[in-house]
């Protein structure tokens, strides 16, 4: 058999072959990316009700509330679904301050450690937020302080938050 | 690049190994009935590619299952086309298959020394059968669900075991969330790893034997690369075009109306599904069955197609003796040719039943409706439980069981069933609607079998009424009338009629005061005023959902008939119907349910409802009412025993 013409065959076979093979790759690559497509899990209001203004003493202490709102979640709308939570505090002039209790370096849940520290801290690796979320120790591994959350006062005595997620171990705050 | 390759060489003994596969000896130069295998190892190796991607997306879980599914097909990126590939080369599969077999046995190709491999194949055989078998019942549609319970029944049938068996595979006495897990990891990891275990000892033992070589070879041995692989790369390419063809091109014919492989409504424990098979390969086994009733059925389930099967495995032996091998050839042909009839007779039945037809249209209807449905999403208990919530859906259900023995809905019961007997109350198509209404005041109408006609208040008051006064309107009147209807019909709140309504706000208004004047309807009912000697039902609110409710709770409250009530019973009362079916039943009268802003042109004619089928006699009535799952004999026996008729605003408007 002539070099050209069983060069020509071999192509033919290699990219029948392959073209028959790439079919199903290339579309579960394209299924796979649907991700990129749109955002899933988003959050359908932005301000949601978190409390009232009596579970929050004008005490300068933050307290913990859970989000609860509507989600949609792929197929599944979930009317109380938990998305999150706040630290809230009330301080003595009667201001409402709120944070995300997502750490800005890598997602961990922050907590508040108490009125002798009266800071936040995070469990995974240790940074130090001060109450008005600024980093608060020279070595906390976090990007930026804590990420502020808007609220509002609703009806007279109901607390509304603006609840919304930031992209982590970033300086710059890049809603998600 | 050399020295890298001379390395890898080193370390792996890459080339020897290209070498071997590549350059193995095919006896008689390439042919392209070699072919099949490679074939069938090409569609494995798609269903593996694409069931790794759908793994990625599918939610094994009662709740969840189907819902994964659809949104697979319908809201991913290519989704209905990974699901549609992995459907079809599915069905390839099982074709290529049944032609590798028969090449197998028809060349003696089973015979020694290549029994091993031989036997390996019909293992694969199985093998691919039960993954098709676990993986009809993954989307956890209507179809795959009752047809897999069939699949799952006939285990119990096993001796001693068989019931314990049963459980074992479902993962309990009923279908859940345990048998999707089950089936699910059967389908996706212990069968494919045994298939793939096979398939490689299948490789291998046919390399050591080599091929089976086409007698007479027509021309000299060859190597397997090139020639007999170009062969094999266009045969699989042949076979990836098949079923891209098998997944677009019903759509693009115009044959189908959906793209990929099909799904219907949600499983629903307790709505049959008619038009339940297994997949067409499976046809044979199902029809057969019929043929094996009560006790038998061991025989037609097990007993044969396990000796069938025995056959099958034990060829090489059998072929030893004389004339064996022809034997073995008419055995395969004959049962091929018997699976090939039973199949073809399975599917004339089918085709020539009105029962599956009807079965098929009414899951195609609901399987539209969870389309609409899901625009506005499932709740975490799923499409089911939406679908449950649906008056559109459960409506037609729940009026075939509850109001048909009297009513009628555009003359079937609600569900596309036309009772041969007359109906005794009036048909409740359109009710409260403007066209509606105006049957009450022409008086061919109102003594029609659609209103009166079928009660004693034919000849009542209000037909009396509207023979005497409304007979002889003139045109002024008669336009006053319309007014008036359009006013009443208002009182209803339609969601039908909502823009209109807001369009003829003045109009509606004239008619408003023209009820209560001119035309004289209060004469008898009450109208946004108290009146005690106006005895006839109350006209205020008249349809809308609070009136309508407490009219079918208690047609005999002084509200609507009183004391003149003859046979509408008072649904409120002893449980005869709760709550939540009464809203959904009321809210389906009034045409108050979920409109797709996708779907509108298709709403349209679904609201006229389900278009009469079957006209079927009293006996089959009960049929097909019970494969819908709710109307039941209860409603033969009400006709029976002519038990009081219901929800009769007909007779309630004619003791004016």
């Amino acid at each position: 058999m002539p070099a050209r013409r069983s060069f020509f065959r071999e192509a033919l076979a290699l990219g029948l072959g392959g073209i028959a093979a790439a079919v199903p790759f290339v579309s579960g690559v394209v299924f796979y990316l649907n991700p990129l497509k749109k955002k899933q899990g988003e959050v359908d209001e932005n301000f949601i009700r978190v409390t009232t203004l009596d579970s929050l003493p004008a005490d300068n202490v933050p307290r913990q509330f859970p989000v609860i709102g509507a989600k949609t979640d792929a197929w599944t709308r979930t009317e109380a679904s938990p998305l999150g939570a706040v630290f809230l505090r009330r301080t003595e002039e009667g201001e409402i301050k709120a944070f995300s209790v997502i750490c800005p370096h890598a997602g961990c849940f922050v907590e508040y450690v108490g009125r002798e520290k009266n800071r936040f801290l995070c469990p995974c690796h240790n940074s130090e937020f001060a109450l008005n979320g600024d980093i608060a120790s020279p070595g906390s591994p976090s990007p930026r302080g804590l990420d502020p959350v808007n609220v509002e006062v609703r009806n007279e005595s109901e607390v509304w938050v603006h609840f919304q997620k930031f992209q982590s171990g970033t300086h710059d705050r890049i809603p998600v | 690049m050399k020295a890298f390759l001379d390395w890898l060489d080193h370390r792996t003994g890459y080339r020897k190994l290209t070498d071997e596969t590549l350059n193995e000896n095919v006896p008689g130069g390439s042919r392209w009935r070699y072919i099949w295998g490679s074939a069938l190892v090409f569609t494995f190796f798609l269903q593996i590619v694409t069931g790794l991607f759908l793994w990625m997306a599918y939610s094994p879980n009662s709740h969840s299952a189907w819902e994964s599914v659809y949104y697979i097909q319908f809201e991913m990126t290519g989704g209905w086309l990974l699901r549609g590939i992995h459907h079809y080369a599915a069905q390839v599969m099982n074709v290529l298959l049944i032609l590798h077999l028969a090449q197998v046995i028809i060349d003696g190709a089973y015979k020694a020394p290549r029994e091993m491999n031989y036997w390996f194949g019909l293992l694969l055989l199985q093998l691919t059968l039960a993954i098709s078998l676990t993986g009809y019942l993954l989307p956890w549609d209507q179809k795959g669900f009752w047809a897999t319970q069939v699949a799952t029944n006939l285990a119990s049938i096993v001796p001693i075991v068989g019931p314990s068996l049963q459980q074992l595979i479902i993962g309990g006495t009923e279908y859940g969330h345990h048998t999707l897990t089950r089936f699910f990891a059967l389908h996706a990891g212990i069968l494919p790893g045994l298939m793939i275990l096979l398939t490689v000892g299948h490789i291998y033992l046919f390399r050591r034997h080599g091929l089976t070589p086409a007698q007479p070879k027509r021309r000299p041995d060859q190597k397997f690369w090139p020639e007999q692989v170009l062969k094999d790369s266009i045969g699989c390419f042949g076979v990836m075009m098949a079923v891209l063809f098998l997944v677009c091109g019903p759509y693009v014919m115009g044959w189908s109306n959906h793209l990929g492989a099909g799904l219907t409504a949600p499983a629903d424990p307790s709505s049959s599904y008619g038009a339940a098979r297994p997949e067409w390969y499976f046809l044979f086994l199902f029809q057969f069955l019929k043929y094996f009733p009560g006790w038998t059925e061991i025989i037609g389930a097990i007993i044969i197609p396990s000796i069938g099967l025995l056959i099958l495995f034990l060829m090489p032996f059998i072929a030893k003796w004389p004339r064996g091998h022809l034997f073995n050839v008419g055995y395969f042909v004959i049962c091929f040719a018997g699976a090939a009839g039973l199949t073809y007779q399975a599917m004339q039945e089918d085709k020539n039943s009105p029962e599956f037809a009807k079965s098929v249209a009414e899951a195609e209807a609901s399987m539209e409706r969870v389309l609409e449905l899901s625009e506005q999403k499932f709740p975490e208990a799923g499409a089911l439980a939406l679908l449950r919530k649906d008056s559109k859906t459960q409506g037609p259900k729940l009026f075939a069981q509850h109001c048909a023995s009297c009513h009628r809905y555009n003359g079937h019961n609600g569900m596309g069933v036309l009772p041969t007997d007359e109906p005794t109350a009036s048909d409740l198509k359109g009710f409260a609607t403007r066209e509606w209404m105006m049957g009450w005041v022409d008086y061919d109408r109102i003594t029609s079998i659609h209103y009166f006609g079928g009660t004693e208040f034919a000849e009542g008051k209000m037909a009396r009424f509207v023979k005497r006064k409304i007979s002889r309107f003139d045109e002024e009147e008669l336009e006053l009338l319309k007014k008036a209807i359009f006013a009443l019909s208002a009182e209803a709140q339609l969601p039908t009629q909502a823009e209109i309504e807001k369009e003829e706000a003045d109009l509606i208004q004239e008619g408003f005061v023209a009820l209560q004047e001119e035309v004289g309807c209060t004469d008898c009912h009450r109208f946004h005023n108290e009146d005690e000697e106006a005895d006839a039902p109350i006209l205020t609110g008249y349809g809308s959902k609070e009136w309508l409710t407490r009219f079918i709770q208690n047609p005999e409250h002084s509200d609507f008939y009183g004391e003149d009530n003859d046979r509408m019973p008072k649904y409120g009362e002893g449980g005869k119907i709760s709550e939540a079916d009464l809203e959904l039943l009321v809210d389906w009268l009034r045409q108050d349910w979920y409109r797709s802003v996708k779907h509108q042109d298709q709403n349209k004619d679904l609201e006229e409802g389900p278009t009469p089928v079957v006209p079927i006699s009293d006996e089959s009535t009960e049929k097909p009412s019970a494969t819908d799952g709710e109307p039941s004999n209860q409603e033969a026996d009400d006709k029976v025993d002519a038990e009081p008729a219901e929800a009769s605003e007909a007779a309630s408007e004619s003791e004016v």
